[in-house]
């Protein structure tokens, strides 16, 4: 497989605080790449380097062989990574379908604004919210709301999807929707990178997961080899020992 | 392609009926006090029509929209006066020169946000007022006069006026049309999302420094050519009239007024608001009191009505969304 990212040596730093620190890795083109890690790891900093919010101190995001680093975000979405945000951006006074409908006229295809709002209303469609193309963005539930992030990112047609979270805060059953949209999206050629926090989820989903802990690669791998490392045993859970110990006593 | 496309909507013909209202009324009788009036209310749909494009649709507050009609009226009576050239050239130079200033200025003044926006926008009356008040070749503080002889090429003085008036309502025509072509369109939709949420358009991949200095240069032209028509019809230009902080707040208020963001309500708005303003200085009791209505009226649309007129026929009879943009 090749790679549709590479991070090189990035590093971040917000005045005092080492947010990212010579950080590599590669997603593979069609894989799903889980990153996770305890809250302050720099998850969601990485996002805002790879897409361009902020721009790295240090080290290169290479995208499709070319070299991305300190590009503006509109740059980035136009060459096909989308995001949908941790915490969700609506468009609030824009309807649904209008808010997908950006999202395909100034993603990687550029479309016209006929063709986008065709495309936006398929996506809207997949992802659930083919009900409520009219409403208010701001009028949305959570979940509705996250759905919506969704969208719009799938809207612009990306080869690199990141998803911030998209599983917080919804109800199993919603959950069990999400992860099955997921698996669609990758069947459909769309790479994805994703942050999230429940483990069960993203230990199924993932090809791959990079481990991230104050700032730094702590490991990586398959789900599998992940969960049987030590050092992120200690990471998550604290020490090694008290979880050997509880895992003998249960 | 766009205008065959917006043909179809209901919408383009109440915009052409609106132009004809105006074009013929006046004309029954021969009404020139009806002119008159009208010729004041067209401005301020222009004004405010064009300054919905930044404050509607973008989300930002340009309290400097005035400068555009200033420069364009000096420039339009300076190619007139100065260089001799017919009204009729002068208009469009006018217009495409003051709108390739607010590209450059633009490209500048746009990187701020918010307040520090508006703030910047009252810079730029402040500083293009005190740069022509010292500009010899545009009559500094005394400003230009423009010679009776000018009108012959209108068809004399009294032909004039209404001359005038009728290209000013063609002007009115195509803000109004400008206003829905735009949000309509691509760029109208980067606008709208700009205008909600900045960061996030961006990440959709929104050109948003592009598209802002856009909307201000596009802004600029027909305000341009209404200050062009404007002051050839007064036949006079100063400084003070010319970039008056006071007509640039009162449009903010008739774009409040009407409903941001829509072009209906925002005709509406300014329709009203000069009709009002139009009252209130020809009653001797209320002389200037039109700021102290347009003052509190801005404070009762903020406080109650944020979605203004507009705002509050859509919430009343929701189907005519479909109709009035």
């Amino acid at each position: 497989m090749t790679n549709l990212l590479e991070l090189k040596d990035v590093s971040k730093r917000f005045g005092g605080v080492q947010a990212v620190r010579d950080l590599s890795f590669e997603v593979r083109e069609g894989e799903i790449l889980g990153l996770i890690g305890p809250n302050g790891a720099g998850k969601s900093t990485l996002f805002n380097l790879i897409n361009g919010v902020f721009k790295p101190d240090t080290g290169n995001v290479v995208f499709q062989g070319e070299d991305i680093t300190g590009q503006k975000p509109y740059k980035i979405a136009r060459r096909g990574i989308a995001r949908a945000h941790q915490i969700v951006q609506p468009l609030g006074a824009l309807s649904v379908l209008d808010n997908c409908t950006v999202g395909a006229c100034f993603g990687r295809e550029d479309l016209p604004l006929t063709q986008a709002r065709e495309t936006a209303f398929e996506v809207a469609q997949t992802v659930g919210l083919g009900d409520r193309l009219q409403m208010r963005a701001s009028a949305l539930t959570t979940a509705g709301k996250k759905r919506l992030e969704m969208a719009r990112a799938l809207s612009a047609r990306p080869k690199l999807l990141l998803l911030d979270e998209v599983l917080a805060g919804l109800n199993p059953s919603e959950t069990e929707e999400m992860i099955a949209t997921v698996r669609a999206i990758r069947d459909r050629g769309v790479s994805i990178l994703m942050i999230e926090h429940i483990m069960r989820a993203i230990m199924s989903l993932s090809d791959r997961i990079v481990v991230l802990n104050l700032g730094s690669k702590l490991a990586e791998g398959t789900p599998q080899q992940v969960a049987e490392n030590p050092e992120v045993i200690t990471a998550y859970l604290g020490d090694a020992s008290v979880t050997h110990g509880e895992e003998a006593s249960s | 392609m766009l205008l065959l496309r917006l043909a179809r909507r209901p919408f383009f013909w109440v915009i052409a009926l609106i132009v004809a209202v105006f074009a013929i009324a006046p004309l029954i009788g021969d009404n020139v006090d009806l002119r008159e009036s009208l010729v004041l209310d067209a401005l301020y749909i222009i004004l405010a029509s064009n300054l919905n494009i930044m404050l509607g649709y973008t989300g930002y507050i340009n309290f400097g929209s005035i400068v555009f009609f200033g420069l364009g009226g000096y420039i339009c009576l300076w190619l007139v006066s100065g260089l001799g050239l017919p009204l009729a050239v002068s208009l469009p130079i006018a217009g495409t020169c003051v709108s390739g200033l607010a590209l450059v200025f633009g490209l500048g003044i746009l990187r701020l946000r918010g307040h520090f926006f508006a703030l910047a926008t009252i810079g730029i009356i402040e500083g293009v007022q005190a740069f022509v008040q010292n500009f010899k070749p545009w009559g500094g503080s005394a400003g230009l006069y423009l010679s009776g002889g000018v009108l012959k090429q209108i068809g004399g003085p009294a032909n004039a006026l209404w001359v005038i008036y009728f290209l000013m309502i063609a002007v009115m025509g195509l803000s109004l049309y400008l206003s829905y072509a735009v949000k309509s369109s691509k760029f109208g939709l980067g606008l709208l999302a700009i205008g909600q949420n900045e960061d996030a358009a961006a990440v959709l991949g929104v050109p948003t420094p592009l598209y802002k200095a856009l909307a201000y240069c596009t802004s600029a032209f027909l305000p341009a050519i209404a200050g062009g028509l404007f002051f050839f019809k007064s036949a006079f230009i100063e400084p003070a009239s010319a970039f008056d902080l006071t007509l640039s707040t009162e449009v903010i208020v008739v774009v409040m007024l009407g409903g941001q963001g829509t072009v209906f309500g925002v005709a509406l708005g300014a329709l009203l608001y000069s009709e009002l303003r139009g009252y209130l200085l020809t009653t001797a009791t209320f002389s200037n009191f039109q700021l102290v209505i347009s003052g509190a009226l801005l404070l009762l649309i903020v406080l109650f009505f944020p979605g203004g007129l507009m705002g509050w026929i859509y919430s009343r009879f929701p189907r005519i969304q479909k109709v009035l943009e």
